[in-house]
Parts: structure tokens; C-alpha cells; sequence
């Protein structure tokens, strides 16, 4: 009864975004006011069916009811809670209602709080909002329906692939996806300024906003995933240039340029047509990443299971709203009259270097996923593009991104000169060349690592600068705590996150010195490695609540001197009849050790031991970003949309 | 006019991709794109070198030369009294066998005596059988798992390598017609 409740509210909610694409961007085209009006409560109305959906969907995974087929493939009774509801949403079909529900929360977000949009700007988002979840709510009715009925009902479920039960991955997919359906709030603003044929400053404060909430959930949904990878997969890497994981990376990468140049239009009216053309593709890279990851056209460890049917459904939706995007641009942005003359060295002319670096790096990554898939389509050959190929190609354009990222936000607008910021920013130079000096010194001639910690010193040092520029320190330390209480908030956001990047390419440096070393041991025997004494005391059997399980003791010590006593385990999972490595992770925030057990042979334990230098900054300074994200985003400007026309005067 | 054509590149590249994805996906259906078979390095090649014990006590031990100068394609079977998708693909191999086609099987890392009790059970399409316990030449030809079928040209040369199963579909639409060219 409550399944069918929750598939007659998708195809109510169907119908209800049909209303909202339709009614408010018809309105809004022959000025009908009251057409106009009806798009926020249709977008209510949206939202109320679609979360009706998603609520019972969760109800059919918290019951376990066996007759609905989904809870059957991919729940189990002896599941904890919070996996049987992850579990709603650890699958394709869930996952797409999870999709169209943060859709409608967006679309109710907008009808919420954009009232001091102009009421046709906002229909017309509204509509483009309700025109998009009309193709995924009809994909999810057409193709993947989570609550069709099993008959009989089976005893009990199949269970949720054990790799997935987790507490990190719990929470990715929601992440990820608050960031990915939030880049269709901005593809909304774009498409509605292009029918409009119209983008001005308001229109970039109007986006950055969404721009920036969408860009600081994707940060920690891909921060999250990455964590995840690190612990759970248990290969001892962060980051593996995987085709999915690079799925959510070109979003995140045309988002962080849509970001920085929706500044430009608000600021100074210039770079309109390519703000635009980046709010197009920040979306479309989304779309990419679901087709890639759900149609089965993509050899990866994450890929959904796949069906092609399903492929050319999602392929469909792809063309048909890039396309269409992106054919409303090839007809409205000719006719955009570019405005706003500046200097190549100024504010914006570091913004549109942002931009080219970020664009080319999205490029790179594009290129590198898609190549050997259309090599394999085209010259029917199989290559593989590996992190050699990324590590090399993006290198040249990082270093770049990250030197002009701790000038850019010193330079004044409009004209600047070279000279004043670099004499702010003497020290953080000389404290990325003495950090880069200490880690040849310690570890020897390795040059990526060496750079890795310059880069940060530089990143994070030059945020420091910027702040204390700002709020005077050195020059009028009595009004400094007046100052910095009166900084904007975007200010100190824009400070935060570039010294969150900072953090995290310390983390990365770090990563960079990583040793590891694989043991056979017998109980009792141990090896040395990084200085340490690992020591394998035991292995002995474990049982969970839906798992059983072989656990080492492994005992690391330096000195003589106990550090840590680690408990890797292997698991297997009887319902799923799958084994997985659970890694053990002893971190002292400077360095992670971490071992992995692998198969026994006669008495002896197979263990992969590593030593990871710095390995949590990584997610720290991805936290640390969308916290700068987040303050931005509390800035006064953004909560009370000030009238278009004054701006504001540019900071000293 | 450049402007304009500059403001429709995006589109085309789109336009580009998707005709490319959709591509993908039709082989996907009818099997002439998959993304997660890898070739075999073997293919168009003759096999490496070797030497298996025989199953059966006092058989001669099978060699690269069972492999040349035949008379008909072959085809080589690894598999396991163990393995489950092996019990699936056993009628098919049992059809070939009765129709006259040379099957060599290589038991992997298996019991002899499981191995027998397999072939009492559900029969024996195997002209000769060689047993690789320690699973040595399983590696040289880059088996992935069993079973795994590969064929043998009549010059001894690979020319298809199947990981996984031999289906009925498999046999209809790939073996026959293989056999059929190299005859």
C-alpha cells in the first residue's frame, strides 16, 4: 500500500512539474501574471509529492518489506538502521528518486527564497527546474521503478553490497548530489537569461549564491568519496583518475570557474557570455557523470549496474538538455554585448586566468576519461589512461593555478600593478621556498613533494596575507579587531577556502613521501618500515552483525615504545557471499599508519603495511573549503539581495 | 559571423559526444562494444610453449604440439571440477563434441579424482585431458578465471579467446562461425 502510495506520488509529482515547466515559462513569455505566480506553489506542490515518494520509499527499507523487489536486491533484516536507509538510495532506482528530491528541494528553494527575484527571472528558473525533473521523473517511471512488487515476497533481502556499508558512504551520495542537481539551479538562471537575452549584474548575484552552495556541497561529496576510497577499498591511495571519480571531478572543476567568474559579472559586468556558457556546462558535466556512471558504457570499480536502455534514456536527457542549452546559446549570446573593459593585470584579469586554468584542467580530465572509450568505439583499440597521463597533464597547469591564486585576490580591480602585491606577499614566497628547502633537506631529491609543500605554504601563507592586508595589522593594529569584524564574510570565505586548498595540497604533498610494504608474517615475526616496528601478535576470527570476519593484531611500536595496536580485518558477508578489506587506520593527524590484511597461508598473514605522511589534511582542507563555501554564503550581501544598481565600493 | 560560429562549437561538440555515446550503446547491445573485455595478448599469436601431465594415468602428457599442423580448429577449455559456470557451459561443450570437434581440456588447479567424478557425472567432450594443479601455464596464456575457452587455428594460432561460460549463445554466434572460417 505505501509502495503505491509513493509510485502514485512520482507520477503525481510528474504531472506537477509538467505544470511548473510549462505554465510559468509560457506566462513569463506573454507577461500573464498570474501564470507567473503559479510557478512557486507548483514547485511546492512538486516538492511535497516527490518527498512523499522518497518517504516511502525509506519506509519500504525501514520495514524490510520483501514484497517490494527493490528492498529485495538490495536490503537484508539483519542490517543495521542507518545501511537500511542508505541502502534506499545505494541503488540505481533509489538513487534516482534521491536525484529528482533534491531537485525539488532546489526548485522549492528558489521559489522559497528567491522572492526578491524579479517575477519573471524567477518563473522562468522555476520552469527551466520543472522542465529538467520532468525527464527524470518520467526516466524513473519509464525505466526504473523502485517500487515494483515482487510476488510471492521472498523471506528476506539479498543485502546492500557490503563495500557500501558504510558510514562515509552513507553520506556521499546525498553530498554529491545537493552538489551536482545544485549546478541546475545555475543552468536554470542561465538558460532563463538567455531566453531573457539579458545578463547583468544582479544576475551574477543572483547565481553565485547557487553557484556557491552547489559548489561547496560537491567539494565534500567528493572529499567524502575520497575518503572513503582511502579507507574502505584499502589500496592506500586517495585518488585513482577512476572514470567516476573523474565524473565528479569536471563538474566540481567547471564549477569552481563558474564561481570565481559569476564574481566578474557582479562585480564589473564583463565575462557575461562565458559566465553563462560555464553554468551550461557545470550542468551538462553532471548529466555526463550520471550517463557515464548508469548506462554500463564504462569499464569502473563504481559503476551502477548497468543496462543500455536505460543508457539511451539518460544519453536523451543529456542531448536533449546540454543541447538545448547550449543551442539557446549558440542563437541568444552572439547578440550579448561584452562590457567592461579592464587591464590584463587587474582583479578580473586573474579571474579569467582561473579560468582558462580550470577550463583546461576540465579538458585534460575530460579528454583522459573519454579518449579511451571513443578509441575503443572509433580504432578499435583498448588504452588505458592512467595517472600518469593525468599526473603529467595537470601538473603544468596546477602550478600556475596555485601561484596566481595567492595574488589574484590582492589585485584591485579594473588596472593593477605587480609591484605593491608582491611586497605583500614576500614572506609567504619565502616561507614556500623555505618549506620546499626543509623537504629536500629531509626527504631527499623528490620534486613533487617538494612543490606540493611550497605550493602550500604559498596558498596558505598568501590567504594569511590577504587577511592581514585587509584588516591592517601591521599598519594600524589598534582598529585591526574592528576591521576584521567588519570584513565581509565573502572576504574571509574566499580566504578560508583558497587556504583550505592549501591544506589539502599539504595533505597530497604529504602523500607523495608515502612508503608501504607488503609482509608475509608468521604470529610473533614483524618488519620495520618508516621507522617502525610493526609486529603481527594474532590472527582470530570476528563476527558482526551480518559479517564474520579474520582479524590481525598488529602491534607497531618505535623505540620500544607501543604506538598503536591495529585490528585489520577481512569480512566476509554470508548474504552477499563477498569478502571485504576493512583497513586499519592509526592516525596521529602528522601521519596515518595503516595496514591491510590480506589472505593466510599456512599460519602465515599476508599484510600490506603503509605509512602515510599528512594522508587526513587532504579532507581536512576540503572540509576547511566548503567551510569558506559556507561563510560566503552567509554573507550579508547574499542574504539581503541589495538593489542592482549601487556597487559596492572595491576593497582596499 | 566568427562569433556566431565560435558560440556554436559547444553544440556541435555535444552534438559529436552524443552521436559517439549512442554509438557505445547500440554495440553494447549487440555486443560489438564492451568496455570490460580485454583482448587477449595471445590472439594472432601460437600458444606458448608446454607441458601437462595427462589426467589419466599412463597418458601421454599434452603439449604445444598437440596444437599444430591439425586437421580442424580446436578449441581449448580450461576448467575445474569446482567451478559453477562450468556445469553451465558442459551441454554446450557435449554438443560440439558429439558434432566431431576436437576439445582439449585443461583441468585447473583441481583433484584428479574430483575431475573424474565431474566427467562420470555430466560427461566427457574432452579428445584429450591435461591437468595444471599448480596452475603455471593458466598464467602463460593469461587465463582470468575458469572456464575460459580459447581457439586454436589449424596452424596453432589463437584466434578467440572467451572468459567466462560457453552459452548457447556463445556457441551460435561466436564458436560456429569461428569454426566455420578456419576450417
Amino acid at each position: 500500500m505505501i509502495a503505491e502510495i509513493g509510485h502514485f506520488a512520482l507520477a503525481l509529482a510528474l504531472a506537477l512539474a509538467l505544470a511548473q515547466a510549462v505554465l510559468p515559462l509560457l506566462g513569463a513569455q506573454r507577461g500573464e501574471a498570474r501564470l507567473i505566480a503559479a510557478a512557486g506553489p507548483l514547485a511546492a506542490g512538486h516538492l511535497l509529492a516527490v518527498a512523499a515518494a522518497f518517504a516511502a520509499l525509506l519506509w519500504a527499507f525501514v520495514t524490510n518489506d520483501t514484497s517490494v523487489i527493490n528492498v529485495v536486491q538490495n536490503s537484508h533484516s539483519a542490517k543495521p538502521l542507518l545501511y537500511k536507509l542508505s541502502g534506499a538510495w545505494g541503488n540505481h532506482e533509489g538513487s534516482m528518486v534521491l536525484w529528482v528530491l533534491i531537485l525539488a528541494l532546489c526548485g522549492g528553494a528558489v521559489a522559497g527564497f528567491g522572492r526578491d527575484l524579479p517575477g519573471v527571472l524567477r518563473a522562468r528558473v522555476l520552469g527551466v527546474l520543472g522542465l529538467v525533473a520532468v525527464g527524470f521523473l518520467a526516466f524513473i517511471l519509464a525505466t526504473s521503478n523502485p517500487f515494483g512488487r515482487v510476488w510471492p515476497p521472498p523471506p528476506d533481502g539479498q543485502g546492500l553490497n557490503p563495500i557500501l556499508q558504510d558510514p562515509g558512504l552513507a553520506f556521499h551520495p546525498p553530498l554529491l548530489y545537493l552538489g551536482y542537481v545544485g549546478y541546475a539551479v545555475t543552468f536554470a538562471f542561465a538558460v532563463a537569461a538567455l531566453i531573457e537575452g539579458r545578463v547583468d549584474a544582479a544576475w551574477g548575484r543572483w547565481v553565485r549564491p547557487w553557484a556557491l552552495a552547489a559548489w561547496a556541497f560537491l567539494t565534500l561529496g567528493i572529499a567524502l568519496g575520497s575518503w572513503w576510497a582511502y579507507y574502505e577499498l584499502g589500496w592506500g591511495g586517495w585518488w585513482f583518475w577512476d572514470p567516476v571519480e573523474n565524473a565528479s571531478l569536471l563538474p566540481w572543476l567547471a564549477g569552481t570557474a563558474l564561481l570565481h567568474s559569476a564574481i566578474v559579472v557582479e562585480k564589473r559586468e564583463a565575462l557575461k557570455v562565458w559566465t553563462v556558457l560555464l553554468a551550461l556546462l557545470a550542468f551538462g558535466f553532471s548529466l555526463l557523470g550520471t550517463f557515464l556512471v548508469r548506462s554500463g558504457v564504462l569499464n569502473s570499480v563504481h559503476a551502477f549496474a548497468n543496462d543500455p536502455e536505460r543508457g539511451v534514456f539518460i544519453l536523451g536527457l543529456l542531448v536533449f538538455y546540454l543541447g538545448g542549452g547550449l543551442a539557446l546559446f549558440a542563437w541568444r549570446a552572439p547578440a550579448m554585448a561584452p562590457a567592461g573593459l579592464f587591464a590584463p593585470l587587474s582583479r578580473e584579469g586573474g579571474l579569467v586566468l582561473n579560468n582558462l586554468l580550470l577550463c583546461s584542467m576540465a579538458a585534460v580530465v575530460l579528454t583522459g576519461t573519454l579518449w579511451p572509450m571513443f578509441a575503443d568505439l572509433l580504432l578499435g583499440q583498448k588504452i588505458s589512461v592512467g595517472p600518469p597521463f593525468f599526473n603529467t597533464a595537470i601538473l603544468p597547469l596546477a602550478v600556475p593555478l596555485v601561484l596566481a591564486m595567492a595574488a589574484g585576490p590582492l589585485l584591485p580591480w579594473k588596472r593593477a600593478q605587480l609591484w605593491p602585491v608582491l611586497q605583500r606577499l614576500w614572506w609567504a614566497a619565502l616561507l614556500a621556498a623555505l618549506a620546499a628547502a626543509a623537504c629536500l633537506a629531509l626527504a631527499g631529491a623528490r620534486i613533487g613533494p617538494a612543490l606540493g609543500f611550497a605550493a602550500a605554504a604559498w596558498l596558505i601563507g598568501g590567504a594569511l596575507a590577504d587577511v592581514l592586508d585587509r584588516i591592517a595589522l601591521f599598519r594600524r593594529p589598534a582598529a585591526a579587531w574592528s576591521r576584521a569584524r567588519g570584513l565581509p564574510r565573502a572576504a574571509w570565505g574566499a580566504a578560508i577556502a583558497h587556504a583550505g586548498l592549501g591544506v589539502s595540497i599539504l595533505g597530497m604533498a604529504g602523500m607523495g613521501l608515502a612508503t608501504d610494504r607488503l609482509a608475509g608474517l608468521q604470529p610473533g615475526e614483524s618488519v620495520a618500515l618508516a621507522g617502525y616496528e610493526w609486529r603481527l601478535d594474532r590472527v582470530e576470527d570476528a563476527v558482526g552483525s551480518n559479517w564474520s570476519a579474520r582479524r590481525a593484531t598488529v602491534t607497531v611500536t618505535r623505540n620500544g615504545a607501543t604506538v598503536a595496536v591495529l585490528a585489520p580485518e577481512r569480512r566476509f558477508f554470508p548474504v552477499a557471499r563477498m569478502t571485504t578489506t576493512e583497513a586499519a587506520i592509526h592516525t596521529t593527524w602528522l601521519v596515518d599508519l595503516y595496514a591491510v590484511l590480506g589472505e593466510e597461508q599456512e599460519g602465515a598473514a599476508v599484510l600490506r603495511l603503509h605509512h602515510n605522511p599528512l594522508a587526513p589534511w587532504i579532507w581536512l582542507g576540503a572540509a576547511i573549503m566548503a567551510l569558506g563555501g559556507g561563510l560566503s554564503l552567509s554573507d550579508r550581501r547574499v542574504r539581503v539581495a541589495a538593489p542592482s544598481a549601487k556597487r559596492r565600493a572595491v576593497p582596499a | 559571423m566568427n562569433r556566431r560560429l565560435l558560440m556554436l562549437a559547444p553544440l556541435g561538440l555535444v552534438a559529436a559526444g552524443g552521436a559517439g555515446f549512442y554509438a557505445m550503446l547500440r554495440g553494447l547491445g549487440d555486443g560489438s562494444y564492451d568496455p570490460r573485455g580485454v583482448p587477449s595478448a595471445l590472439l594472432g599469436r601460437a600458444t606458448p610453449a608446454f607441458s601437462l601431465p595427462a589426467l589419466e594415468e599412463g597418458a601421454p602428457p599434452l603439449t604445444e604440439a598437440a596444437l599444430r599442423g591439425l586437421p580442424a580448429p580446436v578449441l581449448v577449455n580450461f576448467w575445474a571440477s569446482w567451478c559453477v559456470p562450468c556445469i553451465v557451459e558442459h551441454p554446450q561443450l557435449m554438443r560440439l563434441a558429439r558434432e566431431g570437434v576436437t576439445i582439449l581440456g585443461i583441468n585447473y588447479k583441481d583433484r584428479p579424482a574430483d575431475a573424474r567424478a565431474f566427467l562420470q557425472r555430466h560427461g566427457n567432450p574432452f579428445r584429450q585431458l591435461a591437468q595444471d594443479a599448480p596452475g603455471r601455464v593458466a598464467i602463460d596464456w593469461g587465463v582470468y578465471g575458469v572456464p575460459e575457452s580459447y581457439l586454436i587455428d589449424r596452424q596453432g594460432i589463437v584466434r578467440w579467446r572467451w572468459p567466462g561460460p560457453v552459452t548457447p549463445e556463445v556457441l551460435e554466434q561466436d564458436i560456429r562461425p569461428l569454426l566455420r572460417r578456419h576450417a
